[in-house]
């Protein structure tokens, strides 16, 4: 393929329908779309995204949430804030959706190998975490240690619980969930997910840390990882800025000299420190 | 099985301390255990101790009319539960209500602020650690108020 068809190709959505809609809280949701075509051409990288199209709404990106070994799928996990989302997460399984993608940097998952991964998410965060979770898991002897932090806000807003408290049985394995707020009856941790620091079990000196959140919430991660001793340059986050064209060509989501669809969303901190404290960037 | 004297010099809370401090501050600990669902104190008691707690779960509550109650934090194994034994008026603001069994040492505030004010060097010691400690709960509360979860942005 010339460079020019390849341009036009990661333009083009393909035909894809919705195959089942899971309520994971609230106001997120998880779905499942498969190919129109039937093909199984749907490999990806942990922490790549794709350009979702709903017909009559627009398009959105989104994090693929799935297992990246299952090809015959795609799996996305959504949080209804605006239009397009909510329009996405309302869909009735059987509709047809339009996607562009896989794009993007993603977890640096083959550097990840040899060492430990710490793994910071807030919120919707966990998504685009879960499936660099899955390469640990299916390749277990090639990654030491894992430990996940995950804060949300509340009980109700944890995503994927089952699968937090079957990991958390894993070996080598360390799971520590957190809410803002909790309620009477939830008997875990309340506080921030920094507050979770204390009771990981880190050994900076041979982690790889990957964190994803809401910006203000990586930032504040990143210093406590950087005191805990992480070299900068073993810290991953994921930036979320909002993108149209998704390969590059409009720079809607240009943050400093990066673009963050095609050198992002994952980027080392040491390439964006600089830009992470700047307000309004 | 730990003695007392070891499982307070080891706690991060006193690392460092001078050992004459040490067992200034050793005349005022006890080993102690909480039941689950039982509460260690409620608010508008009268606060005379603190915590280091060495095995559980505790958590902070607070009760408004009307609204449910709600766990503000969550303290865990290393953590100091209680600075309120050090300031006038001396008074629990808080619930702590035990979620897991808990194992704690409890230090007397009284007997410890009667030895801080006999021997200022103590006194500043114990201050800086409680300092420490006041801001990083203090820095989490920020965070905790940002509320980035929430939808709107
Ligand atoms: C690379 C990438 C991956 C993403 N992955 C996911 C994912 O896996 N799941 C998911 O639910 N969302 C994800 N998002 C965010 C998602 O694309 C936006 O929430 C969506 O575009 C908002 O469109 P809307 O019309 O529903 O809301 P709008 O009406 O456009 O906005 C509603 C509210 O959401 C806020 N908002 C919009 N976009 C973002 C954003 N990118 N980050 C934070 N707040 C935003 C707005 O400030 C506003 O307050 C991702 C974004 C990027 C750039």
């Amino acid at each position: 393929m010339t460079a020019a068809a390849a341009q036009f190709d990661a333009m083009v959505p393909s035909a894809c329908v919705l195959k089942q809609v899971t309520k994971e809280t609230p106001d997120t949701f998880t779905l499942a779309v498969a190919r129109e075509n039937g093909s199984g051409e749907n490999a990806f990288a942990p922490g790549q995204f794709s350009m979702l199209w709903v017909f009559g709404v627009g398009e959105l990106p989104i994090s693929i949430s799935g297992d990246p070994s299952k090809h015959d799928e795609l799996v996305y996990t959504v949080r209804s804030v605006g239009k397009a989302t909510h329009a996405l997460v309302s869909q009735k399984p059987g509709t047809e959706i339009g996607v562009r993608g896989p794009f993007g940097h993603g977890w640096p998952f083959q550097a990840a190998r040899g060492h430990d991964v710490i793994i910071v998410a807030g919120g919707i965060g966990l998504a685009p975490l879960r499936p660099m979770i899955y390469e640990v898991f299916q390749n277990r002897a090639e990654y030491g240690r894992l430990v996940i932090l995950y804060g949300a806000r509340s009980p109700r807003e944890l995503l994927y619980r089952k699968e937090l408290a079957a990991w958390a049985r894993q070996p080598e394995t360390q799971v520590l969930v957190t809410v803002d707020y909790g309620g009477i009856g939830w008997h875990g941790h309340v506080g921030v997910v920094t507050t979770l620091f204390k009771y990981a079990r880190l050994h900076p000196a041979r982690s790889v840390a990957m964190i994803c959140g809401p910006e203000i919430m990586m930032r504040f991660v990143t210093r406590q990882l950087q005191e805990h001793g992480l070299q900068e340059q073993n810290i991953y986050l994921s930036m979320e800025r909002n993108m149209k064209c998704a390969a590059g060509f409009c720079g809607h989501c240009q943050y400093g000299k990066h673009f963050i669809c095609k050198d992002g969303p994952v980027f080392p901190y040491a390439e964006i420190a600089q830009l992470l404290d700047k307000y309004e960037l | 099985m730990q003695t007392l004297e070891r499982i307070i010099e080891e706690h991060p809370f006193f690392e460092g301390l001078d050992h004459g401090f040490m067992d200034l501050v050793l005349g005022c600990a006890t080993n102690v255990r909480f039941g689950k669902d039982t509460y260690i104190f409620k608010e508008g008691d009268t606060a005379n101790t603190f915590y280091l707690i060495r095995q559980g779960n505790v958590a902070l509550e607070i009760f408004a009319p009307q609204r449910k109650p709600i766990i503000v934090a969550t303290l865990g194994e290393g953590e100091i539960l209680g600075w309120s034994w050090l300031l006038p008026p001396y008074h629990w603001k808080f619930h702590a209500h035990v979620l897991q069994d808990t194992r704690a040492i409890a230090l007397d505030g009284k007997c410890l602020r009667k030895k801080c004010e006999e021997n200022h060097d103590l006194g500043y010691e114990v201050l800086k650690r409680f300092a420490g400690i006041v801001a990083q709960r203090l820095e989490s509360t920020r965070f905790q108020l940002l509320d980035v979860f929430s939808a709107q942005k």
